[in-house]
């Protein structure tokens, strides 16, 4: 967890579910997943939607199925996964295309910025044939267009014309994320994925890799999913926020309202033990105990062993995702969601 | 500019080796045990004056400095000194053999590169059934000696099925003659060396395969065979290309078995003979272009790693 600075964004942004008439750029339904030799389901009834253009985030801690979640998207599934429910792109289901279909739909449609750009990038070729040999290879465009798209694109993130001709080891990891931030860009995608962009990077470099994304995404018009771990980056970034725990999502709504008033222990917890510049100073509040493990299935509420407010009720039933009063836009999976209510107009 | 100065620096590096080289296989036909003048009279009584006629012509009695020195300004004016066996000179000697050893050697080298990197490649790519069947096979390429590979094939192939010449090199009937002649040695020479490079291509190979950057590479939805040529193998050549110093190296020191288990009269033949024999200037002047060979590969590999790894001469290797 690093220190930035939790900050709204001082840019407009596009309402949320996006432009009237377009399908959502991504819309995960009740996805379920399981990996071989797991009791639970690593995902587990997940929906999710980003809506044409719009920004949201998706965050958790380490094996929440966050990162699972992203790259399903993309079907980048480990081997012997069994998955239910519907994960469409720019209203193709993912997970029953054929093998041409999907090369299309990575190549086209929607694309992944990595968490780490050294090991992301082959270190023997040189970065024009990085950025230009998806849509080369694809008989997307001409050896020429490509490199005169890429030179584009490269001057959008902030590079000079020179960069192709280099190699990976010459490069910083900032300038490299930015060169697969252009690479993502090169298929003109309906939809980004970004899996922790700015984990790999340090401090200044992440709020510039940051700004740029968002910057990027109001100027090609692209959905944008960031996966992180960072409260601070997905509030500064974000339209939407979902908050993911075990698998399920725990709480989603407005990111401005998520994280003025969460309605989930889980996100609460979160909160108070994100480092803050405007916290008051004092011992950061760590959640206690582990998230639950793959091997055993767990009864009611998967949070319930680490939550102050857990009852009976929650060790028996499972919560299912209710809306808040008067903003039905802002769910959470919670049986004691209302006992939480932050000071209200604090936004 | 980068690569220019990198390859004169090795060029030095080589020529200063060579020269150690030179010192070292003067010196152990020096201290090896034996005369040349007894081998040379062939067991007969000589006189004293006859004896020290030999010690005359061939220097037998200078300091150990001097002859060095004298046999290294011959070889560099293209002078290898006389056979005491053939009574000839050394060089008119290997002029009709270097070709045949070489022929020997390169077909050799053809077989081991080009089914060590297939079966290395189908090995990696297809896994299950066909790579445990590569892994079998190539476990009993690596566990049979040369000369054991050079029987069994002699065995069956030209005795027992009469496919091809059992000995000889075929020298002077033409180059056709020649390739049948050497299909057999090439082979016998070529087998442990094919299950090393496979094995080495495989586990390059594997390794790339579950690296990050081709992970990246499909889900950018590269198509497959291009993933596998332009990253996986791609970026196995640097381990491929070291390894090819030690096949070289391994090829012409298994020449010699070779080329005695099936006569050929090469280079490596000549060695054996003339090691028992205690003909000393043919094993100096064989040994110093073993060496030679050896090293002119090995500075042809460390001039093609940059290529094929730019971050070598860059100065970038990565860490991680």
């Amino acid at each position: 967890m690093n220190t930035t600075e939790q900050h709204p964004a001082d840019t407009p942004r596009p309402a949320p579910g996006g432009r009237p008439n377009t399908p959502a750029a991504l819309d995960i339904r009740n996805l379920r997943m399981r990996l071989p030799h797991t009791a639970r389901p690593v995902l587990d009834g997940v929906d999710l939607t980003v809506g044409a253009g719009e920004t949201v985030a998706l965050v958790g801690e380490s094996g929440s199925g966050k990162t699972l979640t992203s790259r399903t998207v993309l079907r980048l599934l480990p081997a012997g996964t069994t998955t239910e429910g519907t994960v469409h792109v720019a209203g193709d289901d993912v997970l029953t295309m054929n093998a041409r279909q999907l090369r299309h739909l990575r190549t086209r449609t929607a694309a992944m910025i990595f968490q780490d750009p050294r090991a992301a990038i082959n270190p023997l070729r040189r970065i024009g044939d990085f950025l230009t040999e998806s849509v080369r290879l694809n008989k997307i465009m001409t050896p020429a267009a490509a490199q005169a798209r890429a030179g584009e694109l490269l001057e959008a993130v902030g590079l000079t014309t020179e960069v192709p001709r280099r190699y990976p080891g010459q490069l910083s990891g900032g300038m490299l994320q930015r060169v697969m931030i252009a690479a993502a860009l090169m298929g003109d995608p309906t939809l980004l994925l970004a899996d922790e962009p700015t984990t790999a990077l340090d401090v200044t470099t992440q709020a510039e890799v940051v700004a740029l994304l968002g910057d990027l995404r109001a100027r090609f018009g692209t959905g944008l999913l960031f996966v992180t771990h960072d409260l601070g980056l997905a509030a500064a970034i974000s339209d939407r926020v979902y908050v993911m725990y075990a698998g399920r999502i725990a709480e989603t709504g407005p990111a401005a309202s998520v994280f003025a008033r969460p309605r989930h222990p889980y996100t609460k917890a979160l909160l108070d033990s994100t480092p803050g510049l405007d916290a008051p100073p004092g011992r950061l509040v760590a959640i206690d105990g582990q998230p639950p493990d793959l091997r055993r299935e767990p009864t009611g509420c998967p949070f319930a062993p680490r939550c102050a407010h857990a009852t009976e009720l929650c060790t028996t039933e499972t919560p299912r995702s209710m809306p808040a009063r008067g903003e039905p836009a802002h769910t959470a999976a919670c049986h004691h969601s209302d006992r939480l209510e932050g000071t209200p107009g604090d936004a | 500019m980068n690569f220019v100065r990198f390859a004169v620096r090795r060029l030095l590096e080589m020529a200063a080796t060579l020269l150690g080289a030179s010192f070292v296989v003067f010196g152990a036909m020096y201290l090896a045990p034996g005369n040349p003048a007894s081998f040379l009279l062939g067991g007969r009584s000589a006189s004293p004056a006859a004896l020290a006629a030999i010690d005359r012509q061939y220097h037998l009695n200078d300091p150990f400095i001097e002859q060095y020195a004298r046999w290294l300004g011959n070889i560099l004016h293209g002078d290898f000194g006389r056979s005491i066996e053939y009574r000839t000179d050394v060089s008119h000697l290997l002029s009709s053999r270097l070709p045949t050893t070489l022929l020997l050697v390169g077909m050799a080298l053809v077989v081991v590169v080009l089914l060590g990197l297939a079966l290395g490649w189908a090995g990696a790519v297809r896994g299950g059934a066909t790579d445990s069947a590569i892994l079998v096979g190539t476990t009993f390429a690596i566990g049979t000696p040369a000369f054991v590979a050079a029987i069994l094939l002699q065995g069956f192939l030209a005795v027992e099925l009469g496919w091809f010449p059992s000995s000889g090199s075929g020298s002077g009937d033409g180059i056709a003659a020649m390739l049948w002649h050497l299909t057999l040695p090439a082979i016998a020479l070529a087998l442990y060396l094919v299950g090393m490079l496979a094995r080495v291509t495989r586990s390059a190979m594997l390794e790339q395969l579950t690296s990050e950057h081709v992970a990246v590479a499909r889900s950018r939805g590269i198509p497959e065979r291009h993933v596998i040529s332009r990253h996986v193998f791609r970026n196995a050549l640097g381990a491929v290309l070291t390894t090819a110093g030690l096949i070289v190296s391994s090829l012409l020191v298994c020449t010699v078995l070779v080329e005695t288990a099936f006569s050929v009269g090469g280079v490596g033949q000549l060695l054996e003979l003339s090691s028992t024999t205690k003909d000393f200037p043919v094993v100096q002047a064989i040994s110093l272009i073993i060496v030679a060979l050896f090293m002119t590969v090995n500075l042809i590999i460390d001039l093609l790693l940059p290529v094929v790894d730019p971050r070598i001469t860059l100065g970038t290797r990565a860490t991680g």
